[in-house]
């Protein structure tokens, strides 16, 4: 054997050695990847335990049986949450009897303000189907990450505070599988198409 | 003796054109304040926002930079902007500009006058004196029509139609 053909044969072993080494890598990462993806849309939400607006305890776990739509906002809010929830509101009546198995919470962002009290004189406006909670400041940034929901406290003058935070309406299945969204100022047509499908499924 | 004269003559051809300057901001008569608006609050609600047209037919711009009336803690210039899915809320502090020859509109979901720290809701059909102050032309006041909790537009704004 001369050492050119040693060479040789050492590089053909290093390719085979690559060839084979990217394969299984490429096999043992795949099914991983896969799994990921997966599970990343079933975990959107987790089970909690937060105050109702009477001031009971209310607990949420993703198979509940009944579909829910879930939205976050506060009661100082003066355009963006009165609107939902009067959106909201309507689109339960629109439905009508085929919406009577969803149940709609409004969680709020701003804890240190709405009280259970509050909540509830002001939810008294809209649809009793909304269910108002609220909770320490712990709970809810817990619940609002679970949810994925962006929220945060942003200063106005004279110690007045505002918060920003994600206005979309989240749905689920009675299975607790993520639905869908609605998103804020969607056309009333689609939102209640879209509550009615999840009614439905 | 003519000095004399020609000083008071152009001391008095200042103030006249000084007083040409002032007079159309005094008046008010550039800026058009048209449907003025806001909605019912929910129960215990300590804000609202206010909508309403400023039509300026001036040649120069004006600010609106806040305002107030009776039963409202303070009033503020305010904006809301959708960041994504994200609502965010802030105070315009310089105000709002309404260019010259333009209409302005403060609606549901942007500009906005921001009603704080009400002594108590707005009630539908209640008309608010509600005074605007503006940089150039000073103090306005307009009636805001108290619609429905929810209402997106000025509705039955001038009764027959
Ligand atoms: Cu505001």
């Amino acid at each position: 054997m001369t050492t050119l053909s040693a060479v040789r044969y050492a590089l053909w072993a290093l390719l085979a050695g690559v060839v084979i080494g990217v394969t299984a890598a490429a096999l043992g990462l795949f099914p991983g990847a896969q799994k990921g993806t997966v599970s990343g849309t079933a975990t959107l939400g987790a089970p909690f335990t937060l105050t109702a607006m009477t001031g009971e305890p209310y607990s949420w776990e993703p198979a509940t049986g009944a579909p829910h739509a879930i939205f976050f906002g506060f009661t100082f809010c003066p355009d963006v949450c009165p609107t939902t929830l009067y959106e909201m509101t309507t689109w339960l009546d629109r439905l009508g009897s085929d919406g009577e198995s969803i149940k709609a919470l409004f969680i709020s962002v701003d804890p240190e303000r709405d009280t259970p009290e509050k909540l509830a004189n002001y939810l008294s406006a809209f649809d009793d189907r909304i269910i108002g909670l609220t909770g320490s400041r712990e709970d809810i940034d817990k619940v609002a990450g679970d949810f994925r929901i962006y929220h945060k406290r942003v200063e106005l003058d004279d110690g007045d505070y505002t918060m920003d935070h994600t206005a979309s309406v989240l749905l689920f299945k009675p299975d607790g599988s993520f639905f869908g969204t609605i998103a804020y100022g969607e056309d009333a047509e689609t939102a209640v198409d879209k509550l009615r499908r999840l009614a439905r499924s | 003796m003519a000095i004399i004269q020609r000083s008071a003559f152009v001391a008095l051809a200042c103030a006249f054109a000084l007083s040409f300057i002032a007079l159309p901001a005094l008046a008010n008569d550039t800026l058009t304040l048209k449907e003025a608006w806001t909605r019912a609050t929910p129960p215990g609600a300590t804000n609202g926002g206010g909508f309403l047209m400023i039509t300026n037919t001036g040649d120069e711009a004006d600010r609106l930079t806040g305002g107030s009336v009776s039963g409202v803690g303070k009033v503020e210039i305010h904006t809301m902007v959708m960041d994504g899915d994200v609502m965010k809320m802030r105070e315009l502090p310089d105000g709002l500009e309404v260019p010259a020859g333009e209409t302005v509109t403060l609606k549901p979901g942007g500009d906005h006058v921001m009603f704080m720290q009400l002594e108590k809701p707005f009630e539908e059909g209640q008309m608010l004196d509600v005074t605007l102050t503006f940089e150039k032309a000073g103090d306005m006041s307009t009636m805001f029509m108290v619609q429905p909790v929810g209402a997106t537009e000025p509705k039955h704004m001038h009764g027959s139609n």
